[in-house]
This record gives structure tokens, C-alpha cells and sequence, in this order.
């Protein structure tokens, strides 16, 4: 698997970059998508994240990381942002940032939890919460270079309502399989009982050890860390499974 | 700052080296995260993207999964950045072309 460092780094040094917000779209009642004009980005792999800047007049000023969620396009790249109840940047860029407004980015960094076009073998994406968006820029970065990578997403999440990218993963695409684990409540209808990520979810809707997939984890931590034990106990190669993690820190 | 203070002080106090990525590309030029360390105190090899990341301090401390002991920390100050590396005998750097 190619395990090679960013190509057009080298050299280069990465600047702070200006970005003006053009478009924000309600993802669920505490997540947004923002869609950023960067003029002269270089381009980013499916997975890799930007850090976000702000800086106040007084000169104060603080940052935190965001995956990208989208495929690569152009000048513009997007971020979801999932409100977190206290937090001093989420909240800013959900209420505060208007149409037009300009913030500081710097990226794309991260060359190892990245999914790349010229991946052949089976894909398993596990995600927990908002770990889904960077496994949906997998996802829509697959789509976007026609690749044929048979995916399969696991997508644990407390209730329908917390859905992220509903309507894109409702129309699908061929060679994606979608399973939703609810831990909460599950839809009307719906077969599997609310419950935690189990390794019996593992073993039904992920792929056999033996199919060798690349495997990609994104969730909370104590998430992630079950989710890669059970992997490895289910006979994963440790060396295949890609984790990311996200705590309290992203606020 | 963020009001979570979770029962356990040090449940969820942690991200992983993915984190690192912006950090380190203001002194690499390559991308770190990807790199393979060896732990200067059990000796175990594995991608920087899996140390774990304390970020709570002055800066970000890095410790190794397997036996907690410090890998690396960084300290970004307004015009100088500290990279303490003495818990890493090395690091292997996958280089493309």
C-alpha cells in the first residue's frame, strides 16, 4: 500500500492561507458544512485535515484542526463542524461567521490516515459520530475519480436525527455498502436493535480478515480503541487498520 | 475554553499523532505523521499518527501506546518552536519519488 509522504511538499514550508466562507449548509440541528474559497489551494487526499485560525482584534488567538470533508475541487474544500456545547471555535463558526468573512487555514497536513485513488483493495470505513467526515471525503473522493475499491461504511451514531450527509449517502453509489449502527434509537422498521458497536456488526457488515482490506477508523477515542481491538482480535492485520481520533480539545 | 471534564481526568484527555501533522509541517518538509518512531524507553516501532497526544500543557506531549513514555513534545512560543525528541531513537521517513 503506498505509504509515501505528501507529493509537493517538499520544500515548501506550509503558510496560513485566507478563506473566505461562500456557502454554509445544515448538515443536522448541531453540525454544519462550510464551504471555503482558497485561492490557489494545492489540492488534498481524502482524509487529511486543515487547521482553522482565528484571531481576535485584541490579537488573541486560537486553532483547532478539522478534517476536510470534501473530494478535492478546485479553490474550494469544506469542513463540517459539529457543534460542541461550551466549545470557543465551534460555536464561532456555526453562529459567528457570516457569508463573505474571512478565516485563517492552514493545510492540507496528515499523509497517513488518507485513502488514495490508486487504492485497489477492499475498504472497511468505521465511523463513529462526526468521525464520519473524513471517510465521507473517502468516500466522495472515490466517486470523484471513478474508482471501482469496493467500500464498506459502518456508521455508528446515536439517532436518525444526527445523520450526517443523509441525502448523499441515501442516493448511494455502486460499490458502497452503507449500515447504520444506531446506539440509541434506530428508525421504524429497522432490524438491529439500538446497541453499541458490537464485533458481531464487525464480522456481518465489515469485510473477512482474509479479503485484506485497508480498514479506517474515525470516531471518539474510547470508540476508535474498541473498534481497532476488535479488529485486530477478528484477525485484522494491525499493520491495515487506520485510526483517527477526536477529543474534547476540538471545541 | 472547553467546560468538559470528563469523570476520569485522563478518559478521552487524548488525541492520536494525527494531530501533530499541522504542528510538525512548520518545521518538516515532510509530512511526520506517516513516519515510523522507534520509543527511546520500551522500543517499540509504530507511526507517529498513533503516539497519543496530550494537549493539555504548555504545548502537545506525546506518548508512546504501548508504555506511555514521552516521544516527543513541542512547544510553539510566539516566534521560536521547542521540539524536545529525546524519547525517539529514530524515525523512518517514507520518502516518495
Amino acid at each position: 500500500m503506498a505509504r509515501a509522504a505528501v507529493s509537493g511538499r517538499l520544500g515548501a514550508r506550509l503558510r496560513w492561507q485566507a478563506a473566505t466562507l461562500v456557502e454554509r449548509r445544515e448538515e443536522t440541528a448541531s453540525a454544519q458544512t462550510l464551504v471555503f474559497d482558497v485561492p490557489g489551494w494545492a489540492g488534498h487526499l481524502a482524509g487529511q485535515h486543515v487547521d482553522v485560525r482565528l484571531t481576535a482584534e485584541d490579537g488573541y488567538s486560537t486553532q483547532r484542526s478539522y478534517s476536510l470533508a470534501s473530494a478535492q475541487d478546485a479553490d474550494r474544500l469544506e469542513l463540517t463542524v459539529q457543534r460542541v456545547p461550551d466549545g470557543e471555535v465551534s460555536p464561532y463558526l456555526i453562529e459567528g461567521l457570516a457569508v463573505g468573512d474571512r478565516i485563517e487555514i492552514r493545510g492540507p497536513v496528515g499523509g497517513w490516515f488518507v485513502w488514495r485513488p490508486e487504492q485497489r483493495e477492499p475498504v472497511l470505513l468505521v465511523a463513529g459520530g462526526s468521525g464520519l467526515v473524513p471517510l465521507m471525503a473517502m468516500i466522495r473522493a472515490r466517486e470523484a475519480e471513478g474508482s471501482r475499491a469496493p467500500f464498506r461504511l459502518l456508521y455508528s451514531l446515536r439517532e436518525p436525527a444526527d445523520r450526517l450527509y443523509a441525502p448523499d449517502l441515501e442516493r448511494g453509489s455502486a460499490g458502497l455498502d452503507v449500515t447504520y449502527v444506531y446506539t440509541r434509537s434506530a428508525p421504524q422498521g429497522a432490524t438491529r436493535p439500538p446497541g453499541r458497536l458490537a464485533p458481531a456488526d464487525l464480522v456481518q457488515w465489515g469485510w473477512p480478515p482474509d479479503f485484506e482490506p485497508t480498514v479506517y477508523v474515525c470516531g471518539p477515542t474510547g470508540f476508535v480503541e474498541a473498534a481497532a481491538v476488535q479488529l485486530v482480535a477478528q484477525g485484522h492485520d494491525p499493520g491495515r487498520i487506520r485510526t483517527e481520533r477526536f477529543g474534547p480539545s476540538g471545541g | 475554553m472547553d467546560a468538559i471534564v470528563p469523570a476520569d481526568p485522563y478518559a478521552d484527555s487524548y488525541l492520536d499523532g494525527n494531530a501533530l501533522a499541522g504542528p510538525l509541517s512548520e518545521l518538516f518538509a515532510v509530512d511526520v505523521t506517516a513516519a515510523v518512531s522507534r520509543c527511546a524507553h520500551c522500543g517499540s516501532t509504530g507511526p507517529v499518527a498513533l503516539l497519543r497526544v496530550y494537549p493539555r500543557g504548555p504545548g502537545l506531549t506525546a506518548r508512546c501506546p504501548d508504555c506511555s513514555g514521552v516521544v516527543l513534545r513541542l512547544v510553539r512560543g510566539p516566534d521560536t518552536a521547542w521540539l524536545d525528541m529525546r524519547g525517539a531513537v529514530r524515525l523512518a521517513v517514507p520518502l516518495a519519488d
